[in-house]
This record gives C-alpha cells, sequence and structure tokens, in this order.
C-alpha cells in the first residue's frame, strides 16, 4: 500500500519536490479544515441522537386529566400501581404536585397554581424496551378502567420534530463532507493536470528512455500524496481547534440536548483519519489522472 | 542471433492530414552494422528516427524491430523495447534540474539497476566523454559541446542493441567529434547496431565500414532500399 513511499531518493528528483512551496497543500488544508468541521457536526449530531432517542424512547408519560383534585389522587395513585404490575413497565414515578408546579413555573409564576388551575397528576414511566403502538393502546385500555381521563403520551412523540431536524442536518452534513470531497478531487486533477504540463518535458524522456507509466505516476502520487497529508495535517490541526472551542462554549451553557452534542472517541477517530482518507483520495486521484494523460501519448 | 535488427516495408509517416513526411520506405538494418543517414534538412532524418526509436507509430506499412512487429505492438510492451534502444537526440533533451551524473544514470534506474551497481560506469562514462568533473553540474551550466556529450553518454551507458544518434556532432570541435564517432565504433565493435543522422559529409568517411542511407524529399533516394556504402575519400582514393 505504501509502495509509493519507497521510491528511491535519486528517483524522487525527476521531479522537484517542494514542500509546501505550491498552492496545492494550502489548498487540501483548507478543504481538509471544511470536512473536518462538516464531519465533526455530523458526528456530533448523530451522538445527540442516538443519545436522546436512547434515553427517551423508552419512557412515556401518563396524564390523569381530572377537575376534582381527590379524585385525580386517588386515579393517580391506583394507576401508578395498575402500572407497576405490568411486566412492560420497569420504573413508575409518580410525580408530586410540587414538582408540577416547578415544570410550569416559567410559564405561570410562581404563586400557587394548584387552587386555581386542575393541573393533571402526572406518572413518568420508564419501560423495560421500547414499546410498540399496540402496546401502548393496550396500556392506554388498561388505564382507562381506573382513571377515564388517563392520557399515554410516548415521550419520543415530543422530541421527534427535534430529531428530524438533526437528521436533516446529518445528510446537509454528509452532503457537504462528499462536496468536499469532490472539491478536493478536482482539485487534485487540476493540480497533476500543471504537474504533468510542468515537467511534460521530463516525462517525454523519462518514457523515451524506457520509463513505464507506472514509474512515472508514482512519482507524482507520491509527490501530490505529500502535499496532501502535509496540507491535511494542517486543516484537521485547525478544524480539531475550532472544534474544542465549541465544545469549552457548549459545555458552558449546561443544556441536556446541548450537553449531550459533544465527540466520543470513535468519532475523534474518524475525524483524525480524515487527512490519511484525503491523502489517498488525492493520491489516487493523481495515480488515475496522469495513466489518463500517459495512455494518449505513444 | 537475428538475422535483421530493423525492417521497413512500406512505411509512411503522415502527421496529421498533411502531406506524407516519410513515404514508401524499404529498408534492411542488421545486427552489429553501422549506417548513416544522411539528406538535407527537411528530408525526413529525424522523422524516420522517431520511427527507429519508438516515439512515433507510422501512418501505414510495417516496422519489424527485434524480429516483433512495431507497430502493432501493444503500448505496455514498449517500454522493454525502448530500454534496448539508445537515442542521441538533436536537442540533448537532459533533464534541466539533474545533474550530469544523474542524466546520464537514467536510462540504468529507469531499467531498475541498483545504485551501487551504476556508480562505476557512470563516473567511467563521464572520464570518457571528459566530463569527469563535471559530474555534479547541471546542464544548464555546460556548454554546448559538454551537454551533447552528457547525451551522448546518456545513450550508450545501458549498452544499446541499437544507437539513433541524431547529428550527434553537431555541437562539438573536431577532435571531440572524432572521439565520439570512436566511442560509436567501439560500441558497434561490441555488436550495437549504430544509425547516426547527420548532414556532415565529413564524417562519412571516418567509419570505413558504414553504410549510407540518403533521405530525399521524405523518400529513400534509392528506391530498392539497398545500402550503398559512402563514398571514399578523394585523399584515400
Amino acid at each position: 500500500m505504501f509502495k509509493f513511499f519507497a521510491i528511491p531518493g535519486h528517483d524522487r528528483r525527476l521531479i522537484p519536490e517542494g514542500r509546501l512551496s505550491g498552492p496545492m497543500p494550502w489548498v487540501i488544508a483548507i478543504m481538509i479544515f471544511l470536512t473536518v468541521l462538516a464531519a465533526a457536526a455530523g458526528l456530533a449530531m448523530t451522538r445527540a441522537i442516538g443519545d436522546v432517542s436512547d434515553e427517551l424512547s423508552s419512557r412515556a408519560t401518563v396524564q390523569i386529566v381530572e377537575a376534582n383534585p381527590e379524585v385525580r389522587s386517588r386515579q393517580a395513585t391506583a394507576a401508578a400501581e395498575r402500572l407497576r404490575a405490568l411486566p412492560l413497565i420497569d420504573e413508575v414515578r409518580l410525580l408530586p404536585p410540587e414538582e408540577i408546579e416547578a415544570l410550569i413555573e416559567p410559564w405561570l409564576g410562581t404563586r400557587d397554581l394548584a387552587d386555581d388551575i386542575p393541573l393533571p397528576a402526572l406518572i413518568d414511566l420508564k419501560l423495560v424496551r421500547v414499546a410498540t403502538d399496540a402496546e401502548y393502546r393496550s396500556l392506554r385500555e388498561a388505564l382507562l378502567e381506573i382513571a377515564p381521563g388517563a392520557r399515554v403520551e410516548p415521550s419520543s412523540g415530543y422530541i421527534a420534530p427535534v430529531i428530524s431536524l438533526v437528521r436533516s442536518l446529518q445528510w446537509i452534513a454528509f452532503g457537504l463532507v462528499c462536496l468536499l470531497a469532490l472539491a478536493t478531487g478536482a482539485a487534485v486533477i487540476i493540480s497533476a493536470r500543471s504537474a504533468l504540463n510542468t515537467h511534460g518535458e521530463t516525462i517525454a524522456v523519462v518514457h523515451l528512455l524506457g520509463g513505464t507509466d507506472q514509474q512515472i505516476s508514482r512519482l507524482f502520487q507520491r509527490r501530490i500524496a505529500l502535499d496532501a497529508l502535509l496540507g491535511g495535517l494542517i486543516g484537521l490541526v485547525g478544524g480539531a481547534a475550532i472544534i474544542w472551542l465549541i465544545s469549552i462554549q457548549l459545555t458552558a451553557l449546561g443544556s441536556g440536548l446541548v450537553e449531550s452534542v459533544g465527540l466520543d472517541w470513535w468519532s475523534w477517530l474518524i475525524i483524525a483519519s480524515i487527512p490519511i482518507l484525503g491523502m489517498f483520495l488525492a493520491m489516487i486521484t493523481a495515480r488515475l489522472t496522469v495513466l489518463g494523460a500517459l495512455k494518449k501519448i505513444l | 542471433m537475428l538475422d535483421e535488427i530493423v525492417r521497413f516495408e512500406n512505411v509512411g509517416l503522415r502527421y496529421g492530414a498533411g502531406a506524407e513526411t516519410l513515404a514508401d520506405l524499404n529498408f534492411t538494418l542488421f545486427p552489429g552494422s553501422f549506417y548513416f543517414l544522411t539528406g538535407a534538412s527537411g528530408a525526413g532524418k529525424t522523422s524516420l528516427l522517431k520511427l527507429l526509436y519508438l516515439s512515433q507509430r507510422p501512418s501505414r506499412g510495417v516496422i519489424r524491430l527485434f524480429g516483433e512487429d512495431a507497430v502493432t505492438m501493444p503500448r505496455e510492451r514498449l517500454p522493454g523495447f525502448r530500454r534496448r534502444i539508445g537515442v542521441v537526440f538533436q536537442d540533448f533533451r537532459l533533464v534541466p534540474h539533474l545533474s550530469a551524473f544523474d542524466n546520464i544514470a537514467l536510462p540504468l534506474r529507469v531499467a531498475g539497476v541498483r545504485e551501487k551497481d551504476l556508480e562505476v560506469p557512470v563516473a567511467e562514462m563521464l572520464e570518457w566523454v571528459g566530463l569527469g568533473d563535471r559530474a555534479s553540474a547541471r546542464p544548464a551550466t555546460l556548454s554546448g559541446g559538454e551537454q551533447q556529450r552528457v547525451a551522448i553518454a546518456r545513450a550508450v551507458i545501458g549498452r544499446p542493441e541499437i544507437l539513433v544518434a541524431d547529428e550527434p556532432t553537431g555541437n562539438v570541435d573536431p577532435e571531440m567529434a572524432i572521439r565520439l564517432l570512436q566511442l560509436f565504433e567501439a560500441l558497434n565493435t561490441l555488436g550495437t547496431t549504430i544509425v547516426v543522422a547527420t548532414h556532415d559529409i565529413h564524417l562519412l568517411s571516418k567509419i570505413p565500414g558504414a553504410q549510407m542511407m540518403r533521405l530525399e524529399k521524405g523518400m529513400l533516394a534509392d528506391p530498392t532500399g539497398s545500402l550503398r556504402h559512402p563514398p571514399r575519400p578523394k585523399d584515400q582514393l
């Protein structure tokens, strides 16, 4: 795989190699920088969706809607007991009225609400697994016998629009990575063609002395691969620095969903591999470009 | 040993849609022979040499090289054949950023000769062409004559079976021209077939056993393709 790095020094000198001397490494650096940011955004969103989905998809909330507080309380207690007996339910927590009031406090203020507004009783459920629609229907039917005003709301329903949006953003990030890969390939093609023109006479001489297409293309692909690797590392360092700064700011926000927008070790591994993938992309593109051009001469 | 090393049959060469630069070439070159190719400027000498060193394919006809059809030969096989042919280009075609040593070593490196095996022969070749002290000089710092000697050294370093030289003595003084011809003759003695294109009629008499091909407007002057020995100079008559 790394045969091109083993080209003897005297053969490498056939094409002068000036590290970071041309625009190519810097173009690659910018491409990899943008790719790293787009990939990091996509990966962070993947993780966020995963964490939130895992947490919420097996949770549900039961609302007991009843105007009479005493009846409501009785129905809620009975419903909680009924739910604990079901094999689908892992944990049942009946929310105390103070906690319910705290939940709506940001909207309705701090005064004693229980006397003015008939707040529903809430039961937080943790299921043993993700329930099907049919299982939710059975759950509702079981509760209706105890509390006719009971509603069962799967928690995933609340977050579904957000997940849908994040998934769209994920696809956009993936599309950006693909576009940047295409743009990198195009930049490499232009660079390889330019190098072919610059060194056309040397190539012609090597060709006439019996040099094979593979020998000549190896020289170009090595040079372009090294340019791409150097540019890629610069882009990676720049991109990683930006991600680190953003992650610090997100952590400072302290919001549940935002906090989960982070990168784990395998995400960093994927990001770290971007310059390597970029180098291989550049190398293969350069090889195909050079071989294609050489085939046009005898 | 092949009976013939090169055979042209009804070969014609046309660049683009223009008239034929070479037409109806029929001749045979034999192993170990020495040939001069003469003709006025524009007669087609360089074009004929390009066909010989596989830089061009003919527009028509058959070229047999080392016993094989060079016209229909797959492109992948051409490098192997090119390594058996040494070429001295009219404009030298040295690699500008390589030293004289590296330029001469180029055919050996292309052929995969190990570095330790090429240092001695390249150094000897540099000495032979009188450039032993210019091994590290780049072409731009060499005179025209020195560049030509590097080009010749590069063409012969690989002991080719055919040596094709396009005006090889055009930029050197008469003394060096004779030395270079002696080098060609020595190679010829070792079995290399030599083809030298020149319009310098004085050279023709320097190699007694050489034969001559003369091109006129892209055609061999003798349409039968039989080669003539060059005329002996008056002082030898």
